[in-house]
């Protein structure tokens, strides 16, 4: 019988799975945030997108409860380096929420109750590949990962996954949000290491 | 000042740290020890120590916001080969220089 013990040394990574260049797999979900967690009421929570005329289109939460739901089974990529495999998510595609929403816009600014911002092309939010999301692993969505309904983006980023989400801007021109405009970069996509400006 | 950060009513954590957690990132910098500096907020014009302000995050990228008011007063972002500053919340730094 040994006398020493091996030690616990966690999970092994997968060597099935693929992981961006400067990421590491964890396995817990760590929380990042660049203020006071906003506390959102689902009774007082609206979502609008906004077009580059000014035209608004706004959902509330019945609203937004009674729109198709999607379960999407997504990896997410955060810039501090840590990766999380097969999350699971319940929401509603941008490709619904945007389906009659008329605009010439490249660019979108999403809002957060909070005051934080993030920029993404619009392109980036349709075609089944972004979601207002609700739901996370069966539970709703708790406040300090976005309750009630966050940004789901995760082919970029986490800090595009904007929590606490409250609007979409529809633009002509691209403008940068809130880390766009200090340092990190303007696309951020983690499978060609886009962290910062001139990455 | 409670270094993991505030407790709210229902519960939920709002973590953050003190100013001080500012004094690495910012020695890459300047030369003299910023978080002794008074710094006064753009939004509601209080002063008070760099080292007061909650900074929130984790490196690369840290906020410090006002005790007062809560906007954000600096923010710093450290890739491999820069930094960035943003002192667009702040008005001055009052900063005690070393006379001796």
């Amino acid at each position: 019988m040994p006398i020493v013990s091996r030690g616990f040394h966690g999970r092994k990574p997968d060597p099935g799975r693929k992981l961006p260049p400067g990421q590491y797999e964890t396995f817990d979900f760590p929380v990042l945030s660049a203020g006071p967690t906003p506390r959102v009421s689902r009774d007082d929570w609206t979502f609008t997108v906004t077009t580059e005329s000014g035209t608004r289109h706004q959902w509330d939460w019945g609203r937004l409860m009674a729109l198709p739901a999607e379960h999407p089974t997504v990896d997410l990529h955060c810039v501090t380096k840590w990766s999380k495999f097969d999350t699971h998510w319940e929401g509603v595609s941008l490709d619904v929420l945007l389906e009659d929403v008329e605009t010439e816009a490249e660019f979108a600014l999403v809002h957060s109750y909070g005051g934080y911002t993030t920029n993404l092309p619009l392109e980036d939010l349709l075609d089944g590949k972004a979601w207002i999301a609700y739901r996370y692993d069966g539970e709703e969505l708790a406040a300090e990962h976005g309750g009630p309904a966050r940004l789901l983006v995760p082919h970029l980023y986490l800090w595009k996954s904007a929590k606490w989400v409250s609007g979409i801007q529809l633009m002509l021109e691209d403008e940068p949000g809130f880390w766009e405009s200090a340092g990190y970069h303007e696309y951020g996509d983690p499978w060609r290491e886009q962290r910062y400006q001139g990455d | 000042m409670d270094p993991t950060g505030g407790t709210a009513a229902d519960g939920v954590q709002d973590a953050y740290q003190d100013g001080n957690v500012l004094a690495g990132p910012l020695s890459e910098i300047f030369a003299v020890d910023l978080t002794a500096a008074m710094s006064r907020c753009a939004h509601c014009d209080s002063t008070g120590a760099v080292a007061t302000l909650r900074v929130y995050g984790r490196p690369p990228a840290l906020v410090a916001r006002c005790p007062s008011c809560g906007e954000v007063v600096l923010r710093i972002v450290r890739s491999p080969t820069n930094t960035w500053l943003d002192l667009r919340g702040t008005v001055t730094l009052n900063i005690p220089m070393d006379t001796r």
